[in-house]
């Protein structure tokens, strides 16, 4: 049986259950609604979707699409009153939260999770979808990532009308092209990197197997590739990032390049995986007819989003936070932090086992922390697998005398904040619970403003 | 001592953090005053049977297993040689299924493994996920590790298992057992990885590769204290969320 729609009231009723929850200090109840109306009636949220009168569009990518999303939600903003769940609640219960939320919002724009992208693509049928990138991620919860490769294709057959941007660096995400995609990546082969990681993934032929030939690698396996026995290669470029400068962690800067001309972006974020973003955010504003000067106003407006990568004052402090959450996540937030003027002399890691973290802790060991360890005075590591992250350094060479372990998180941040001399900078890497985790000590201390506040 | 190492397949193989457990390995081998030299060999090289003391394969996406299969027939003479003569073997997840008879994927197709190990795999519709924990009576000790796999691994009658399941799924999810042992060879579904958090296993595998090179010995015992802390919290995840069979 249907619930009828409209459901005013019911949509009132859930809200409210949301903001219970808050009250209740159980979180930011971003998903209670979302959860509720997903068990009462899976359909209503197709429903709720059709009163967008400009439609949908989704992002999704294993690395970036928070970022991705917030992104295109500025650039946007000027223009276009948009539904958005910005706190990251990205699997169908967080995307019916927004929907109940709709207020007079004119466009929806979510990313969403890498399984649950056939399902919400399915009921929402968007517009416009932004692919951005499949990197190795929680095996336990997501498979393979051809697994998920398949799955996507499989979607997007059932989506004849929806036009995709999609990263045409990844051989992946780029075997989706079809009529009418915009296919975006990065041009400029000074910024490659010198060896595939070794988190690299998809580093061989889709076609015929055979190891691809990079003339660039960027990020993992993202970059211009090409088999050399059957020829499959990168696709062309519709929109490329040009004449990159990497400014440490102060930011970039790049050439846009698009059909409709090029313009030079700012960037008030730091690495080649944020240049991915915005030149994917870019093409996703552009395939909405945005204009390029708008386009390139956003992405300078920009901070980053909640938790990726944060600089909070404490007391006579700072932290900088940089999100951890897969390798080849936490490979570019390594890189950041060593292209920095000031490499972390002290490094708070942290690493929780949480379903949102993964189960399966292995991916630690596929991150190459190592250029980090040089620098490292101390390491305090911290989580509800502390140990586990402690033998990953100690076995990739850092002294155990330079190792701490406190399981406890935010005995572990004062313990990081005390190895840190006044003044200075304290360098965090959370998983993601632990990250959330860690932003409710500093807020508890009136340091940082809680997502929900700062998303609504 | 030199230990040598060949790493099989470390292009293809390499899903489950399999770095972590030569990383093991060859520190633990360094502090007693040995050496690990890791070699790869990978497609179409030869396996230099007399030379290596211990090889090692990893796990992979299904793609990559599906292409190394046939390079690996060819090794498989080479590998059975180096088996007999003593060199230790350690197989991993998808390296472990590679070892046995065959694997019939979900189509029904049949991939033809090298038979070093008495066993054969059969896959299966829902993926056994979760930590696990192992009790070991021939060695006196436990494993903990976490195993993600769609294969159902039967083992031959009399075949000796890697160890009995406490917690978890193992080989199939219904014998209680898991891996598979066979001389020198062991084969496993866990990683984690695996040596890391269960060093009594690193240090095995490594006394029985320096027997092979030519030096019978005892390895020092180490303080673990990290190690022991990970098992602890492994061990306790096996217990606590581990598959049930």
């Amino acid at each position: 049986m249907r619930v009828p729609i409209p459901l005013s009231l019911e949509a009132a009723a859930l809200r409210a259950a949301g903001a219970l929850s808050r009250a209740a200090g159980r979180g930011g109840g971003t998903t209670i609604p979302g959860k509720l109306l997903w068990k009462l009636d899976p359909g209503a949220i197709d429903e709720l979707a059709k009163r967008l009168p400009a439609g949908s569009v989704l992002v999704s990518a294993t690395n970036g699409k928070t970022t991705t999303s917030a992104m295109i939600a500025e650039i946007l903003r000027p223009s276009v009153r948009v539904a958005h769940n910005a706190s990251g609640a990205n699997l169908v219960s967080g995307v019916a939260s927004t929907l109940l939320a709709l207020g007079g919002a004119e466009l929806g724009l979510f990313e969403v999770d890498e399984a649950a992208l056939p399902e919400v693509a399915r009921r929402l049928r968007p517009r416009v979808l932004l692919l951005g990138n499949l990197f190795r991620d929680q095996l336990d919860r997501y498979g393979e990532l051809e697994i998920v490769a398949q799955r996507w294709r499989a979607a997007l057959a059932t989506l004849p009308e929806a036009r995709l941007v999609l990263n045409g660096d990844d051989p992946q995400i780029g075997d989706l092209r079809r009529d009418g995609a915009l296919v975006f990546g990065l041009d400029d082969p000074r910024r490659a990197r010198p060896a595939l990681q070794h988190a690299a993934d998809s580093t061989h032929c889709l076609r015929c197997g055979t190891p691809y030939v990079y003339a660039a690698a960027y990020v993992g396996h993202l970059g211009d590739y090409r088999c050399p026995n059957c020829g499959h290669e990168r696709p062309e470029l519709d929109v490329a990032a040009r004449e990159i400068e990497l400014h440490g962690l102060d930011g970039s800067a790049f050439t846009l390049a698009t059909p409709g001309g090029d313009a030079r972006v700012k960037l008030a974020l730091p690495g080649l995986y944020n240049i991915y973003n915005a030149t994917g955010a870019a093409a996703l504003a552009l395939a909405l007819g945005t204009p390029l000067a708008e386009v390139t106003a956003g992405l300078a407006r920009f901070s980053a989003a909640f938790g990726r990568f944060e600089r909070i004052a404490v007391g006579d402090r700072r932290l900088l936070m940089l999100l951890i959450k897969n390798p080849a996540g936490a490979n570019e937030a390594v890189r950041t932090l060593v292209e920095s003027p000031a490499p972390p002399r002290v490094a708070v890691v942290a690493l929780n086992d949480a379903i949102a973290d993964g189960r399966d802790v292995s991916w630690i060991w596929d991150v190459d922390f190592e250029p980090l360890l040089g620098g490292l005075e101390r390491l305090v590591a911290t989580g509800s697998r502390a140990a586990e992250l402690a033998l990953r350094f100690a076995y990739g060479g850092l002294a155990r005398d330079r190792i701490e372990v406190e399981p406890a998180l935010a005995r572990a941040l004062d313990r990081g904040l005390a190895l840190t001399p006044p003044g200075g900078e304290l360098t965090v890497l959370p998983t993601y619970t632990a990250m959330l985790a860690l932003r409710k000590v500093v807020a508890g201390r009136g340091h940082v403003a809680n997502y929900w506040e700062s998303a609504a | 001592m030199k230990i040598v190492v060949g790493h099989l397949y470390p292009d293809y193989l390499n899903i489950y953090a399999d770095r972590g457990n030569i990383a093991v390995l060859a520190e633990r081998a360094r502090v007693r005053g040995h050496e690990l030299d890791v070699r790869p060999i990978g497609m179409g090289m030869d396996v230099p049977t007399e030379t290596i003391d211990l090889f090692y394969v990893g796990g992979g996406q299904d793609r990559d297993q599906a292409l190394v299969v046939p390079d690996l027939a060819a090794k498989s003479e080479a590998l059975h040689e180096a088996a007999a003569g003593g060199a230790v073997v350690l197989a991993v997840c998808g390296g472990y299924q590679l070892l046995g008879r065959s694997y019939r994927d979900v189509a029904g197709v049949e991939l033809p493994g090298i038979g070093l190990l008495p066993l054969h795999t059969v896959a299966g519709a829902r993926r056994m996920i979760g930590d696990v924990l192992l009790d070991c009576p021939w060695a006196g000790e436990t494993l903990a590790g976490f195993e993600n796999h769609a294969g159902r691994t039967l083992l031959d009658e009399g075949a000796e298992p890697l160890g009995r399941v406490i917690s978890g799924f193992g080989n199939d999810g219904a014998s209680g057992h898991e891996g598979c042992r066979a001389g020198r060879v062991y084969g496993t579904y866990l990683h984690g990885p695996l040596l890391p958090r269960n060093p009594w296993f690193a240090d095995r595998l490594l006394t029985e590769a320096l027997a092979h090179a030519g030096l019978d010995t005892e390895l020092a015992e180490l303080p673990d204290e990290l190690e022991r802390a990970a098992h602890a919290v492994s061990a306790d995840r096996a217990r606590r969320r581990g598959g049930r069979i």
